[in-house]
This record gives C-alpha cells, structure tokens and sequence, in this order.
C-alpha cells in the first residue's frame, strides 16, 4: 500500500552491545538527571498552609455585603437567581419591621438566601446582575467537604460578619 | 370604511376608529406604547403623552400635515390620513423625553417592587429610555396607604394614569375614590383612607401599568418570573364575573390570582374579589394549561411548556437512592 505521507519509519533492531547490556550507563544517565532536581527550585507549593497569591479577578466563595452603615444590601429582588446559569441561588423574601432599620437597608430582604456550591460554576453573572452591589464572589476557595447537605451554604456562611467586631 | 395608513402599512377601519386602535388591528412593532389608555375602560387615555405619533398627512381631502406630534389614544382616523410612529425620528425623540418625564418621581425601587417583570414603565424605559436623568430635585415622597386589606397603594410609584379611577367609576356602583389636589400634588386617594369595599375592587390591582397598586396577600411573597402562570377557571356565584383567570403557582401552592391579560397587558374580563382573594387552593380551579408567555417576557425564563417538568429523580429508584440526604431536608434547596 502507498503510504499516505513519508513519515513512516522502518525500525531495525541491531543486537544489544555489552556495555548497553550492563545498563549502567542508562541508570547514571537518569539518576544524574534526578539529583538535579533536588537543586532546582520545586514548582508545586504545600497547599493550604501555603497559598499562591490570586490574580485580580478571580472569584471565589461569595458574599453577601453590608453597607456603610452595617446594614444588609440585599433586597431580595431575585436577579442573581434569575442570571444564575447553573440555577444554583434560591432565596425567600420578607417584609423589614418596624424597629429592624439597622439591620437591613431596604424594606424587603431576605429571610433565607442559599447558594448551592455544587451547583455554582462561579461564573460571576450574579455580581453582575446586583443592582445593589450586595452580592461579591470575592472569598476564598470554597472548602471541600463531605455530605452534598454541607454545600448548600445559607445567610450564616454568606453574610459579611457586622462592622463592630 | 376609512383607509389609513400607519407606518406605510394600510389599513381599513371604521370612521371614529382612534389611530391606537388602528394601528392594534394592523398589530406588531407599529403599535404605539399606552400607559394610560385602556380600551376596556370607557375616557381613558390622553394622560401620559406615551402614545404620540405623527400625522405626515391629515386626510383626503386635506392632506397637510398636523402641526404637532398627537396622541394617538385620543385622535380619530380620517379618510386617506397618513401616520408616522416608529418610522419618525422626531416620535422616538419625544417618547424618550415623556419617559424621563413619566420617571422624574418614579422611585426606580424595582427591585423591592412587587411589580417588576411584569410592570408596563419597566418595559417603556427598557425601550425608550434613556439611562440618566437632569432631574436635580428630590422625588416626591408618600407613606405607602393601605385601602382596605388587600390593596396596597404606593403613591410614590404612580404616574397618574386615572386607570384605577376610571375603573373604580366603571365597575363599581358608587365612586369611592380618586385623585386629590392638582399638578405636582396630585396623588391618587381614598378621602382620608376609606377602605373600597366593592365586590370588584381588586381590579385596580390589574389596571394599574406600574406598581403603585399592589396586592397585599403577595406582597413580598415571590418574584413574577419565578412563578408559573396557568390558565384557570371556575364558577363563581356573583353574577358579573365569569371567574376566568390566571394562577400564579410556585412549586404546589398558588401565591397569586390575576385576571387574564392581553397582549397590550389589558385584562380580558374583570374578576370579583373572591376570585382574586380568598381561592388560593388548586381544588378550588379547572386548571386548563400553563398560559403562552411571551419568549421576550423575563417571565418566560426557565418555564416549560407542560404543567409539571419531567420527574427524573422520582421515578427512578437509582436516583432516589442517591439523593436520600436530599429529600430528608426539612427546608427547600
């Protein structure tokens, strides 16, 4: 058969000389090439006690964000749910009561807010969707854990912790 | 049979036709956006100014054209007469500036608003609008008023429309409430907060095109796109209402029941407050199939065409298997 291109190669196998066959030469070959590894600088690093910096736009955990006053930003308004490719935010809304001013900054906020972390492909629409800039993915790596329960990450993971401590 | 011809596209219709009207028969893109006009209620239209055309040639017999943009609501085709709507720059320019003037004490709160998705302001200025406005001043400022238990009015969001007068004129027996004080003062009113207890008030819920009036038993409850609209009927007792209407569901409950609106967002019939209020169990409707939502509509997002999407993991005991943790959950995911 005429071959389709020339890039075929026919091998011939020549009998093994002595030294070759000793294999000493080949073994100091690859050990010279180890022991120089041990002087070069390791490219990995032990993570997590030790962390590579992030690159600005990277986006990690998400958090919910309080305003200058330490009131609660979001509202509730459902647009991060609704830009949410991988449908991974649900949320429930409730009415603020008299007396809970310093607590949220709207009239609405939400009761119950959930990010489910297996669903999330951290794309960032939900920051782009906020139209109150309550909404960062700005954390750290999210945690790996071990029931799929543990990843459905409510108020008390998200929230920024207030501003007096 | 008068001939028109709106947009460069004819079309025949009774004299007396308003060019709105005209132009709904022909349908599509040319029709002109109405905030106040509605043609289930008789004498409305001619507030807004969202509406206006021009007239490039007044009729057969005098074809010069009219010296200002109209309101097409409120101007009668003549025999031969030409409008422009869309295909007049100096139209979209004056659009644009009614929006910003609609918006000047708009709140802009639509992510509180029970409204959004579905609210007729939201809509114009996606459209029309521009993203800034020159206004300085402060915006006007109003408690939020309840008028009667149900109804919500939040007079910071009214534009002034009258629908909900013209309704509370048209349906109801004796009038109950309106608009108090004049131009920038103006604010829609039930005379010191009388509850309206008519059968049929629920409606101004409806008519209203932003969401000054709202409905308390969804207040907060759920965003619009985030329910699922299904035509529904049922026999009610009162004699005036046919009980058309449709159902908002989230997952099994209903959370909200609307009259059944049209394409320009008017509704077809008007429902009674029973209808509207106190039958918010699936047992008490004829569920006849998820309502057609328009693809352009938020509302549309994530929506399948049949009423139940198909239940992968509760047929198959694999996945049930696998999903044990899941189920066991007290709250929703």
């Amino acid at each position: 058969m005429e071959p389709l291109s020339n890039k075929r190669k026919v091998l011939d196998f020549k009998p093994l000389t002595l030294l070759e066959r000793s294999y000493l030469p080949e073994i100091a070959k690859g050990l010279s090439i180890t022991m120089k590894h041990f002087f070069k600088k390791p490219v990995t690093i032990s993570y997590p006690e030790q962390k590579r910096e992030f690159s600005e736009n990277f986006r990690g955990q998400h958090s919910l964000k309080r305003d200058e006053e330490g009131k609660e930003r979001c509202t509730a308004c459902g647009l991060c749910a609704l830009s949410c490719p991988a449908e991974a935010i649900t949320m429930t809304a409730a009415e603020r009561q008299p007396g809970e001013e310093n607590l949220y900054r709207e009239e609405k906020y939400a009761a119950v807010y959930e990010i489910n972390m297996l669903r999330c492909i951290f794309c960032g629409l939900c920051e782009e969707a906020c139209p109150k800039e309550a909404i960062y993915l700005d954390g750290d790596i999210v945690p790996t854990d071990f029931l799929r329960k543990d990843f459905i990450y409510g108020k008390d993971k998200l929230v920024e912790p207030p501003l007096n401590q | 049979m008068f001939k028109v011809t709106i947009d460069g596209i004819p079309v025949e219709v009774e004299p007396g036709t308003t060019i709105l009207n005209a132009a709904r028969q022909i349908g599509g893109d040319i029709v002109p956006p109405a905030m106040c006009y509605y043609s289930k209620l008789e004498g409305s239209g001619g507030k807004c100014r969202t509406c206006l055309v021009k007239v490039s040639k007044g009729s057969e017999k005098d074809p010069r054209p009219m010296p200002k943009l109209v309101a097409s609501c409120r101007t009668t085709v003549m025999d031969g007469m030409e409008v422009q709507n869309i295909t007049s720059p100096e139209v979209i320019e004056a659009r644009k500036g009614v929006v910003e003037m609609l918006l000047i004490n708009h709140p802009l709160d639509c992510p509180v608003c029970d409204q959004a998705g579905e609210c007729h302001l939201q809509d114009l200025g996606f459209e029309h609008g521009s993203a800034k406005t020159r206004y300085e001043f402060d915006r006007r400022k109003f408690e939020r008023i309840d008028i009667g238990d149900k109804i919500q009015l939040h007079m910071t969001r009214c534009i002034l429309c009258y629908r909900c007068v013209f309704t509370a004129d048209q349906i109801t027996d004796k009038r109950v409430h309106g608009i108090l004080n004049r131009g920038d003062h103006a604010e829609i009113s039930t005379y010191i907060q009388q509850a309206v207890d008519n059968d049929f008030s629920g409606n101004v819920i409806d008519v209203c095109p932003v969401g000054a009036l709202t409905d308390k038993t969804f207040r907060f409850k759920n965003r619009v796109w985030f329910t699922k609209p299904v035509e529904a009927h049922r026999d009610c007792d009162h004699e005036k209402c046919n009980g058309k209407v449709t159902l908002w569901y989230k997952g099994e409950d209903v959370i909200r029941v609307t009259a059944r609106k049209d394409v320009y967002g008017e509704v077809e019939e008007f429902i009674c407050n029973t209808c509207r209020f106190d039958k918010k169990k699936t047992a008490d409707w004829v569920i006849e199939g998820p309502r057609k939502v328009s693809h352009k509509s938020v509302i549309s997002s994530n929506h399948y065409d049949t009423l139940k999407p198909l239940p992968v993991v509760k047929t198959n005991p694999l996945l049930q298997e696998a999903n044990k943790d899941q189920f066991e959950r007290e709250t929703r995911l």
